[in-house]
């Protein structure tokens, strides 16, 4: 079927209209986001098939020729995406029903979820530059709401700032697409990335690389733009924050690597020097932060900022090695955030607070939960056979290949420092003395176990069935490595 | 003509800045404004500014102004006044909320300073 990778972006979006309708109905809603957000899984799972069959797959919107119509896009990177995001929604969807409250529930959280859910499948999806700015939009206006639903003191007060910033790095994005069109006189991704061939990159260009760094590193969080997301991510409830940690910053890591592969590939001495040096401050910051907390959510929320330096390296040396190492960590990496947000929610219901300090002894009452969590640890920490081993290791192996030591060190020793900040939650909250809890029921505690249990299921036999997915991961790095193939497929000729 | 828009949209920008690193909240507001505001008029100014019909079928004329950037302007106008909506709102409901307009007093995270 031709209109195949419509349906991720267009399933959340009917369905968000249509649980607007019935948002005084909260089983209703629970049922419809949940059953739809399947189909969204199933209509991507097919879409992987198809690529993987056929090749990159594109769609002309309103049958307008390539250069001069909206088109979609979907060749394997974008499609293991968006099959992870739409998993990773639906679990956190099945989390919400015991986790998020009624109160929210009734005010439009699942319909603000779908609307997400279209902004981040349709940023990974679009072959249009400033498509990609108004998806963009659509994501962050989603997240504004949910930053902010349930209006407590501190998510008023984060919110704000999370909004500004958005505002001045959305404006950011409209002045670089202004420029870009200025210079090359096309929006189509494809196209613009055939007029930056023609004419190598001279100054000017390098320049709106710069800003698309800039505009894409703020919303992706990189060394020195990531100064406003420990504050924001701290704000919202576990499920918010599990689909922000897991999906947000993610959409501008792939906006990165798409235009650091597809547009500015030419002049790769000057940005993507650039990158590689902010990649490796972000993994010695996040790592700082990491180590530096005794909140179980900072903890994680440093995890992101260090994950997003280590994928932002491997795109950085431009090896065909790190580029599929950066592919395969950036999924590895979604799922394993969203399973330890989620997990540590539970945590933080069952003991009714964040203070590792005040934690203990989890293992006695709950041993599912404990023995969960160390498999995610291990899993993030990058321990053989799980999942965060092979990303890291091929995105070594293309570092010090290129001659990057010194880079490919600092994200060696990172990986120490991220098990001994996860391992510290571990001893401190669910190893030790047990203390009294204030929290939730064993059996409520139990069914939020068991959706975040899945995800870390996932992501175990996501590292054991490492070698069978290779030749989607190997697809989705040619891509990135041979932007032509890109081009051909988009502008058919 | 363009050198005169270039100066035009540096000025707004500069207010811009200018005015989003002051105290009060509604200040913060009115600077994002501006920033849109400049925004948009680079968008309009980068594309030409070569004399031209309206782009109208109707006109029947011998050429007509890019209409590319108007669309896009557009967009950006409609997407910038919703978060400038949203933006307002969370100002008066923190203000009800927290008693202050003043981002100096908005600082830490409860139980964690």
């Amino acid at each position: 079927m031709i209109n195949l990778l419509i349906l991720p972006i267009l399933i959340p979006l009917i369905t968000a209209v249509i649980l607007m309708f019935v948002s005084k109905y909260v089983k209703v809603q629970r049922g419809i986001s949940a059953i739809s957000t399947a189909a969204t899984v199933i209509a991507s799972l097919v879409l992987i098939n198809t690529v993987f069959l056929d090749g990159i797959q594109t769609v002309n919107l309103g049958s307008w020729e390539a250069p001069f119509g909206i088109t979609l896009v979907s060749d394997m990177f974008s499609a293991l995406l968006v099959t992870t995001t739409s998993i990773i929604t639906l679990i956190v969807i099945l989390y919400s029903f015991k986790s998020i409250g009624i109160d929210r529930e009734r005010f439009y959280y699942y319909p603000v979820v779908q609307f997400l859910l279209v902004g981040v499948n349709g940023a990974f999806t679009t072959g249009d530059i400033f498509n990609l700015f108004v998806f963009f939009e659509v994501m962050l206006m989603s997240s504004y709401v949910l930053i902010v639903l349930g209006g407590t003191r501190n998510q008023l007060r984060e919110g704000i700032k999370y909004i500004l910033v958005n505002v001045i790095s959305s404006a950011l994005f409209v002045i670089t697409v202004a420029y870009l069109y200025s210079v090359l006189g096309t929006l189509n991704m494809a196209d613009i990335s055939r007029k930056i061939a023609e004419v190598d990159q001279p100054g000017i260009l390098t320049a709106i690389a710069i800003l698309f760094l800039i505009v894409f590193g703020l919303k992706g969080a990189i060394f020195p733009l990531y100064f406003w997301l420990p504050g924001s991510y701290y704000a919202p409830p576990t499920p918010v924050l599990a689909l922000f940690g897991a999906l947000l910053t993610k959409v501008g890591v792939y906006s990165i690597i798409r235009t650091n592969t597809l547009f500015f590939y030419h002049d790769t001495g000057f940005t993507h020097e650039i990158l590689g040096v902010l990649a490796i401050l972000t993994v010695v910051l996040g790592c700082i932060g990491a180590i530096a907390y005794w909140d179980v959510k900072k903890i994680i929320i440093y995890n992101i900022i260090i994950a997003v330096g280590v994928i932002l390296f491997g795109v950085s040396t431009m090896n065909p090695d790190a580029l599929e190492g950066s592919v395969y960590y950036l999924v590895h990496d979604m799922i394993i955030k969203a399973a330890l947000f989620l997990l540590i929610g539970v945590m933080i219901k069952i003991t009714g607070t964040t203070d590792l300090k005040k934690m203990g002894g989890l293992i006695k009452e709950y041993p599912w939960l404990g023995w969960t969590f160390l498999a995610a640890t291990f899993s993030l920490a990058g321990i053989p056979p799980l999942s965060g081993f092979i990303g890291k290791l091929m995105i070594l192996k293309g570092g010090f290949s290129e001659g990057d030591y010194l880079g490919a060190a600092v994200v060696l020793a990172s990986s120490l420092l991220v098990l001994y900040s996860v391992i510290k939650i571990f001893l401190n909250g669910i190893w030790g003395a047990p203390k009294p809890y204030h929290g939730i029921t064993k059996g409520h505690a139990r069914y939020l176990w068991m959706t975040s249990a899945v995800l870390v299921l996932l992501a175990v036999l996501y590292g054991f069935g490492a070698e069978t997915l290779r030749p989607l991961f190997t697809q989705a790095a040619e891509v990135l490595t041979d932007p032509n193939l890109y081009i051909d497929a988009v502008l058919k000729e | 003509m363009e050198i005169l828009m270039a100066i035009v949209v540096g000025i707004l920008f500069t207010c811009a800045v200018y005015l989003m690193l002051s105290k009060s909240l509604l200040r913060i507001i009115i600077g994002t404004a501006l920033l849109s505001h400049g925004a948009h008029l680079l968008i309009l100014t980068v594309s030409g500014l070569k004399g031209g019909d309206a782009p109208l079928y109707g006109e029947h004329a011998a050429s007509y102004v890019d209409p590319l950037p108007q669309a896009l302007i557009l967009t950006a106008i409609v997407i910038s006044f919703g978060v400038t909506a949203f933006f307002l709102v969370l100002a008066y409901r923190a203000y009800q909320e927290l008693g202050t307009d003043n981002v100096d007093q908005m600082r830490g995270t409860e139980g964690n300073d």
